[in-house]
């Protein structure tokens, strides 16, 4: 192990580099654009040994590592934004063709306007495409959970493709110390792909193909089947690589201070780590107010959440997107999960962050403020500037 | 009789689901005879997306990746990057597109994969519209043709527009080699395929492919129509390797387009004057290619003698 002082998107680099990826592809976006510039390094270098294809757009990118990872190989890409919409087709073909791809995605808002900051909107609307999402919230869980997706996406029950996220900015350019496992670790932790239903020369064989409706329904079972089985198998990656390098992130939805909370908030990415604060800042005051974090956002972790529903009466969701015409998005899959429970809580929606706004331990204050007090179950959009609505349309 | 040289091996097998007298089907076996078993195929949605046959049986040999329709030249970059990465030396890949998938919705990715020097095979077969989806125009649609999207009635005439010209498009790419080839000519469609796998870096053929259905004509004359296409010059069977043009099939005077035009309905309600305008274009065109011939050909052993380095 070394300790080395790395942004989230050389995390990504590092963590593709021990994974030892055998093709990398990818198209350059803002603030992508430094995970691949190193992995183009290491692979200049001799340090990664894989085959580095350059593409001419993330269309491009991601289609050329779903065939590469078709005929087996272990292969990586990322983008951001605009460049994940591009993508959007190929979502679709790179789990239905249970390609185990991995790609690191910064969470960059959607234009117009055009805008590089920070926000969800471009991994939400991505996610009925059957792809693994999940949402780090530190430089090291991001070098860890890299790792630990390949993992799983690979495990014969599973063989779908994951989204390693971070928020743009707060995570790409912000540098952090981080532990590197040793390779020989990793190597233990991930060994070679094994290639399970992967495309073979020299025979007839098709990957991909087409179905009417007699098999069609049965392909889409078994996707649904896979995606079932992720939970289970997230826990036990999670505990062999506890085991090796003594870090553990609690599953798909890690709570923290949720014993005895009148009030919990529920986060994804960053937001998690100020939220933090201002929990155990209300708690020294008296208030009993809670965390938990959605770092699985598909498959969405239903059970997890019906257990918090069931000891606490109030549930904030901060969303980093908004899904026109219904609510954010997060917040409307938590009503949706709990509503099987018993114990239904209040379930309120705060909007906050998008497009790169700062998410100030004061505004997380107020939320829990008025989580406490009477809340609505309407979207609040947290730091809104009253004198410009309406001046913008 | 002159020996046969087309391999016995077949890799494509009956039962297709193939038109009756379809080019791409006679193309894709031609190819596949040429390139032999250790082919990777990636195939668009087009034609043979259907003619290979459903899951759970196929209909070819070889193996085969699904892509979708614009990303066919994406897909085989992947598929070398993979196959280098793996050890996997000595197979072919191969992307086999229609002419949408190649040269409208496609022609993106297969700028990349030209221009990234992938070391695989693009074969685009050219069946002159989308077919699998009806009879619809695209770029690689000769002028004046009927389709269901540019008709014959009203004030329209058939498509308006001249056929995208998919070799100038490749070959500003300078690939490693590229070649135009005719399921009606056997012989010279295997020997281009055979090249076409043994050349390394990114290669190129484009393949006459005549749709009974789309073109209008009866499906037993795919073969005689192939052959007034390149014998009239309105297909030329040429290649080019590192920039070096080579006619495969001169013989004598081209005939005229006339036949050739008149054996399909979609070109039913062109009159004698269109017929003419279309032969002096074939004409202007086969004449250019002549030339390239001539000035790219290489010097020969130099005759007159080359200016030696002035010593250092």
């Amino acid at each position: 192990m070394t300790r080395e002082v790395l942004s989230g998107n050389y995390a990504q680099s590092y963590a593709v580099r021990l994974a030892r990826a055998q093709v990398v592809s990818a198209y350059p976006i803002t603030p992508q654009t430094t995970i691949v510039e190193k992995l183009a390094e290491f692979v200049a270098t001799g340090a990664l040994k894989a085959q580095f294809v350059e593409v001419e757009s993330e269309h491009s990118a991601l289609q050329v590592v779903v065939s590469a990872a078709g005929l087996g190989a272990r292969t990586y890409t990322a983008t951001s934004s605009q460049g994940l919409l591009l993508m959007h087709e190929l979502m679709h073909w790179a789990s239905g063709m249970r390609a185990p791809v991995v790609m690191g995605v910064v969470n960059r808002a959607v234009a117009p306007p055009w805008n590089i900051g920070a926000d969800h909107t471009d991994t939400i609307s991505q996610r009925d495409t059957g792809w693994i999402q999940l949402y780090p919230e530190s430089n090291q869980e991001v070098l860890d959970t890299v790792l630990e997706a390949y993992r799983l996406c690979e495990m014969e029950d599973v063989r779908l493709p994951a989204m390693v996220t971070e928020d743009a900015f707060y995570l790409s350019h912000t540098y952090e110390p981080v532990d590197v496992p040793a390779a020989e670790l990793v190597d233990r932790f991930l060994p070679p792909r094994e290639a399970h239903a992967v495309l073979v020369p020299g025979r007839a064989n098709r990957l991909g193909s087409f179905t009417g409706p007699d098999h069609y329904v049965e392909f889409r079972h078994e996707l649904a089947r896979a995606t079932a089985a992720v939970p289970r198998r997230l826990l036990e990656v999670e505990e062999e690589y506890r085991r090796l390098t003594g870090r553990a992130y609690g599953g798909a939805l890690p709570t923290y201070r949720t014993e005895g909370a009148d009030a919990v908030l529920v986060t994804m990415g960053t937001i998690g780590t100020t939220a933090r604060t201002v929990v155990d800042e209300l708690r020294a005051e008296g208030r009993k107010v809670g965390l938990a974090k959605l770092r699985v956002f598909r498959p969405f972790p239903e059970e997890e959440l019906r257990h918090l529903a069931g000891e606490v009466d109030r549930l904030g969701v901060v969303d980093r997107a908004y899904t026109f015409g219904a609510a954010g998005p997060a917040a409307t899959e938590v009503r949706a999960a709990i509503y099987p429970s018993p114990h239904r809580p209040l379930v309120a929606d705060f909007l906050a962050g998008v497009g790169g706004r700062d998410v100030t331990p004061a505004h997380v204050r107020r939320m829990f403020d008025e989580l406490l007090g009477a809340p609505t179950a309407e979207t609040r959009w947290v730091d809104l500037a009253p004198e410009e609505v309406g001046a913008h349309g | 009789m002159a020996k046969l040289t087309i391999p016995a091996q077949e890799l494509m097998y009956r039962g297709h689901a193939a038109c009756p007298g379809c080019g791409p089907a006679l193309a894709m076996r031609l190819l596949l005879k040429g390139l032999g078993p250790r082919t990777i195929l990636s195939i668009p949605a087009c034609c043979w997306t259907v003619i290979a046959t459903p899951f759970p049986t196929t209909a070819l040999g070889v193996a085969v990746l699904d892509n979708p329709i614009e990303a066919t030249g994406a897909s085989i970059s992947g598929l070398r990057a993979a196959a280098d990465a793996l050890g996997l030396d000595d197979v072919t890949v191969v992307g086999f597109a229609g002419d949408g998938g190649t040269a409208d919705i496609g022609l993106q990715a297969l700028s990349g994969m030209l221009e990234r020097r992938t070391n695989a095979l693009f074969v685009m077969y050219d069946n002159e519209g989308y077919m699998n989806t009806g009879i619809q125009r695209s770029g690689a649609t000769p002028r004046g043709a009927w389709t269901t999207t540019t008709p014959v009635e009203g004030g329209r005439h058939g498509k308006r527009e001249a056929k995208k010209e998919i070799m100038g498009i490749v070959l500003a790419h300078h690939p490693a080699y590229a070649a135009t080839v005719n399921p009606a000519f056997p012989e010279d469609f295997v020997r281009k395929a055979e090249k076409a796998r043994d050349v390394r870096g990114p290669r190129f053929l484009h393949v006459f492919a005549p749709c009974p259905p789309g073109w209008k004509f009866s499906s037993e004359e795919t073969i005689a129509l192939g052959r007034l296409a390149t014998e009239s010059g309105l297909f030329p069977l040429y290649e080019v390797e590192d920039g070096v043009y080579r006619l495969t099939r001169k013989g004598g005077s081209l005939k005229p387009v006339d036949e050739y035009v008149r054996r399909q309905g979609r070109f039913r309600h062109w009159s004698p004057e269109e017929i003419r305008e279309l032969g002096d274009e074939v004409r202007a065109r086969w004449e250019a290619l002549l030339r390239l011939e001539r000035e790219t050909a290489p010097a020969r052993a130099a005759a007159t003698p080359v200016l030696a380095p002035a010593p250092a």
